[in-house]
């Protein structure tokens, strides 16, 4: 059963188009990678999966129930404490305040902050502490499905890994699909069961592989190999190589 | 319980600071003291009185019970105009920041509104109503309006759009984007606005009245000039400026503060003021 299906998105700013015949699927309770060159659209395929633009022309049918988000900076509210920001959902949903504080805590936990922290303010918090108030605010509602937009590309690497197995255990222990949009192929690996390859200039999918293995399960080493297969072998991943070269060990 | 403890606590810093803070305000006015005074020898007391003169003729004003009526009704005309043009401002501003198109058409004619000196008002208003009450408040509101619209519509242009599509991504329509987003970053923007309405306010409202002579500390002034009682004159001065002090100090600034309680956050220690 897939959670999100799009069929022939296509979207433009001011006249220009970004995006054309997108279709794409993601079943419930699978990571979908999405990659690419910077600027072929990513982010505005899932700002239309997500509500947030609307598409000129296509079709986004999400059977999941609701979804969360991380984008690729945090997006806090500065005058919000990290307790309240991880409960902005929450609060939009209409939970009590006494109930939100518990579940905030909650997510907060499940995402490694520690609970005197939660009383800071953003402007207080590190850089990666921010993106962890993010995914915690992501989390808080019990999405069964979350976008995440390049959320860990302005970490430096220990911290990338980190907050990568992050999001494999929670995905696993809370069973979430999810639309994971990365430029770096050994994130895209690391994490997901699938990959999907957008075209250079957001003309559709240009193709998708299952990549072997289950997330949290590969090594280091298979994660290695099948990054340089794709990489050295597989025609798909050619136009991705511009960028992704730099990003190389 | 240590929640509690905690937030007490915090705040009692706050207010702590905020006395500290006080200190420096006084030595200024000292300082503002001692060049009144040189003034005063220099010039004599009939130019110039004592600042002791005055605050003399302060407390012999502050015995009758009437010339406490005649400041509050200075006060209260100030921030009848100050509360009026706060809502319109706001409420305007709001509006014009969403569309662009009303803001290119508002722009001018808030210049336009800037342009005029508040004395043209008076003028005018004490045509169209004559020396009464509604004269005044009209006045005042006129004038404080459009600082008060810049300010909301300043607000809601720079509002930050990345938050904006963080709230849509989590379900919010726009009426919830507006109260949870919109108006915690309005608000950093009118609050500085707001207190330079009031100042505008309470001046405003003093000059109308010294003109219209309409009562209120404007009219004790205008009395105080036709005595040519000058110590009288500087002490009706003295006042309004108090009257402004309390009126910012006791409800603008609190507010503002406890809304802007993040930034206090982002200080490094030991700098704080
Ligand atoms: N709000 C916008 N207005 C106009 N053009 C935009 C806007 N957002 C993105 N674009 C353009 O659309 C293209 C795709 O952008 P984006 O979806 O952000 O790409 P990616 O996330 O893959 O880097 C880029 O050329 C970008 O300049
Ligand atoms: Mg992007």
């Amino acid at each position: 059963m897939s959670a999100l299906q799009l069929s022939g998105i296509g979207h433009a700013y001011l006249g220009r188009t970004v995006l054309d015949h997108i279709d794409l699927t993601v079943g419930a309770g699978e990571i979908v990678a999405l990659v690419g060159p910077s600027g072929c659209g990513k982010s505005t395929l899932v700002h239309v999966a997500a509500g947030i633009v609307q598409p000129l022309r296509g079709r986004v049918s999400a059977t999941y129930v609701r979804h969360g988000m991380v984008f690729q900076e945090p997006r806090l509210m500065p005058w919000a404490t990290a307790r309240d920001n991880i409960a902005y959902p929450l609060r939009l949903a209409g939970v009590s305040r006494k109930e939100r504080r518990a579940r905030a805590e909650d997510a907060a936990a499940r995402s490694s902050l520690d609970v005197e922290d939660l009383d800071k303010f953003p402007i207080e918090l590190s850089g990666g502490m921010r993106q962890r108030v993010a995914i915690a605010r992501a989390l808080a509602n019990r999405p069964d499905f979350v976008y995440f937009d390049e959320p860990f590309t302005a970490l430096d690497v220990a911290l990338k890994r980190r907050m990568q197995d992050l999001v494999i255990s929670a995905a696993r222990d809370e069973r979430f699909g999810a639309l994971f949009v990365t430029h770096d192929l050994f994130e895209a690996v690391r994490i997901a069961h699938r990959i999907a390859v957008m075209e250079r200039r957001g003309q559709g999918i240009a193709g998708e592989r299952v990549i072997d293995g289950v997330p949290g399960a590969r090594e280091d080493r298979q994660i290695f190999e099948i990054v340089m297969r794709y990489l050295g072998e597989d025609s798909l991943f050619h136009h991705v190589n511009d960028i992704d070269e730099r990003r190389l060990p | 319980m240590t929640r509690a403890a905690a937030i007490v606590s915090k705040r009692l810093g706050r207010t702590g600071r905020f006395l500290w803070s006080s200190w420096s305000g006084l030595a200024a006015i000292f300082l503002f003291c001692v060049i009144w005074q040189i003034g005063h020898e220099a010039y004599g007391a009939f130019i110039l009185p004592s600042p002791i003169a005055a605050i003399a003729a302060v407390l012999q004003l502050a015995t009758q019970e009437a010339n406490w009526q005649t400041a509050l009704v200075t006060s209260r005309r100030a921030l009848e105009g100050f509360a009026l043009a706060a809502l319109v401002g706001i409420s305007a501003g709001i509006i014009a920041g969403y569309s662009a198109a009303s803001i290119r058409l508002a722009r001018p004619l808030v210049t336009l509104i800037l342009g005029v000196p508040p004395i043209a008002w008076i003028v005018l208003a004490m045509i169209w109503f004559g020396s009464t009450d509604g004269m005044v408040v009209t006045t005042v509101a006129i004038a404080a309006t459009p600082a008060a619209f810049i300010g909301a519509a300043e607000g809601i242009m720079t509002r930050d759009r990345g938050l904006d599509d963080m709230a849509r991504a989590f379900g919010a329509g726009p009426w919830r984007r507006f109260s949870t987003l919109a108006v915690r970053h309005v608000a950093a923007y009118v609050f500085p606005a707001l207190v330079l309405t009031l100042g505008t306010a309470f001046k405003v409202a003093v000059m109308a009245e010294v003109l219209s002579n309409s009562g209120g500390i404007g009219g004790g002034l205008a009395r105080a000039r036709s005595n040519l009682d000058v110590s009288e004159a500087m002490a009706w001065v003295l006042i309004s400026v108090v009257a402004l002090i309390a009126a910012e100090y006791g409800f603008v600034r609190p507010l503002h503060s406890e809304l802007e309680r993040w930034r206090e956050a982002a200080r490094p220690w030991g700098v704080r003021r």
